[in-house]
């Protein structure tokens, strides 16, 4: 049944990360990535990860792809906007950078390398529920990772509302080239209407 | 044959299957009741009678609006993204059912699908992928109406579902568990809304908004929207849509009853009937909600903007403080 389950999931994965990069159409892109997140979602839960697995759904495919999806579907985009790098360049760096990646996983596979620790301290495999070892660890052996990790959020945070507010009444700053030279008005958030 | 059912694998299932199908049906059907409700309590308020006409008391009334769904003309705007215009409205009610899996209705192995360790968060999960439903409603009907449905649907859900996670972790720390069963079972001596009254108001005032009811129907505010993001969908997809509003008010109020009203808790009955209690508590919600959809105004968007960031999202985080350092402190003496 578990390995069952296992294939249909991974297959499931990579065929929606296929369909992310190889549709053309962005939203459906983005959708497929949803699909992606939750049928990774479902391999943690075989994995008796129902903790990440839950949490996999909320953050990523629940409010990260929201925000996402949001910005795609509201900006319009038609087009690949061609700028910075030199699109053949791009394309280059992508296959070797790619064909390493392959190599990576294919190496890995060979030898039965797990990235990263195949044991923890913790026995997460407990069928009572993992949740409670989660927490523990996060909030003793890993807290001041999880601190610095919340207090970058915060900075970025910071960023994006100062970004945001920059053009308002309340701070003097040079109208930026090429703006049409009128209306100070009352706040209007830039590039509304 | 009996080798087959005696495998433990296929009991398992077979009950699951049984269950499954039997609160799908039974929350299926208090959705169209609660339908033939709002219009009865509404038509009550307004000081009109309501639907009357199809058989005793109009009783008959969601037959015939569910079979007269089915046969409208089904109708695709010509530059609507056709295949995510008609997964949205499917999107719209799984979410909302699949919530039904993990509410314990009763203290019976019966009366529930399952018994997860992390239920809650199941929840809240099927909770925040609602809003694709109606994003991708609103965008792929191409029409500037649904695209500005869709827009504020989903800054609203977003908004609020932060203030509704946050609310339900003061009833985490006083049950010390994420399965509903276990939250269930520590509400024996007392419901969680006398421990937790701000958490259960921010609760169901972002439970209000989460499901786009009134006050909070920005989405599909008809005065200034037409629909709103459905304004594009006719027939049974419509239909969907509106299921999906439904099943979604009743899952909510599952969980509400289940995380602060004590679930199946209540005196006199036997165990095997207590989940008479959990549906007249369950009743009593789904009424509230329809009283407040018939009383108040819709917000404005500021307002409404202003009422989950700033009012329900510090009130939550002073709740979650508050009722640890009281846990903490009781502890220590």
């Amino acid at each position: 049944m578990i390995p069952f389950l296992f294939v249909a999931f991974a297959a499931l994965l990579v065929g929606c990360s296929l369909m992310v990069i190889l549709h053309k159409n962005p939203v459906t892109s983005a959708l497929f990535l949803v699909l992606a997140f939750c049928s990774l979602a479902g391999i943690y839960l075989l994995l008796h990860a129902e903790f990440v697995a839950m949490v996999q759904v909320i953050v990523y495919a629940g409010a990260i792809m929201v925000l996402f999806l949001f910005v795609i579907m509201y900006l319009n985009l038609k087009r690949d906007v061609e700028h910075g790098v030199h699109i053949a360049l791009r394309r280059g760096a992508g296959w070797i950078l790619g064909a390493l990646l392959l190599a990576e996983g294919g190496l890995m596979l060979a030898r039965r390398w797990a990235p990263g620790p195949t044991s923890t301290e913790a026995d997460l495999s407990a069928p009572v529920g993992n949740t409670l070892a989660i927490g523990q660890s996060l909030y003793t052996r890993y807290l001041f990772p999880f601190e610095v990790t919340s207090i970058l959020l915060l900075v970025a945070m910071v960023g994006a509302v100062v970004i945001a507010k920059g053009r308002g009444p309340g701070v003097h700053r040079e109208p930026p080239a090429g703006a049409s030279g009128a209306t100070r008005g009352p706040a209007h958030p830039p590039g509304s209407e | 044959m009996a080798a087959v059912w005696n495998n433990p694998d296929v009991q398992f299932v077979f009950w699951a299957l049984v269950k499954i199908l039997v609160i799908l049906h039974a929350m299926l059907g208090m959705v169209s009741y609660m339908i033939y409700a709002e219009r009865k309590i509404a038509g009550h308020m307004q000081a009109r009678v309501g639907p009357n006409r199809v058989g005793p008391l109009g009783l008959f009334q969601p037959v015939a609006d569910v079979a007269k769904l089915f046969f409208k003309e089904e109708f695709v705007p010509e530059g609507a993204n056709k295949v995510i215009f008609h997964i949205a409205p499917m999107l719209a009610v799984i979410p909302a059912l699949v919530t039904f899996a993990v509410v314990p209705f009763g203290p019976l192995d019966a009366l529930r699908v399952t018994d997860i360790n992390v239920g809650l968060l199941l929840f809240l999960a099927m909770s925040s992928l609602g809003v694709y439903a109606i994003t991708l409603g609103g965008w792929s009907s191409n029409n500037k109406y649904a695209l500005l449905g869709g827009l504020r649907s989903s800054a609203q859900m977003i908004s609020y579902e932060l203030a509704m996670g946050l609310s339900t972790i003061g009833v985490l720390l006083m049950a010390g568990s994420l399965s509903l069963v276990d939250i269930v079972r520590a509400q024996e001596h007392g419901w969680f809304v006398a421990f937790q009254p701000v958490a259960f108001g921010i609760f169901m005032i972002t439970a209000l908004a989460e499901t786009n009811r009134a006050p909070f129907d920005l989405p599909e505010a008809e005065a200034e929207l037409v629909a709103g993001f459905h304004t594009e969908y006719s027939s049974m997809k419509f239909g969907l849509f509106f299921l999906g509003e439904f099943a979604n008010v009743i899952s909510i109020s599952c969980i509400a009853v289940t995380l602060f009203l004590g679930g199946w808790n209540g005196p006199w009955l036997p165990e095997s009937l207590k989940f008479l209690w959990f549906f007249a508590k369950l009743g009593v919600l789904l009424f509230f909600f329809i009283w407040v959809r018939w009383t108040f105004p819709r917000l404005r968007y500021d307002q409404l903007m202003g009422l989950g960031w700033k009012v329900l999202l510090p009130l939550s985080l002073a709740n979650i403080l508050v009722t640890a350092g009281v846990i903490w402190w009781r502890a220590q003496g």
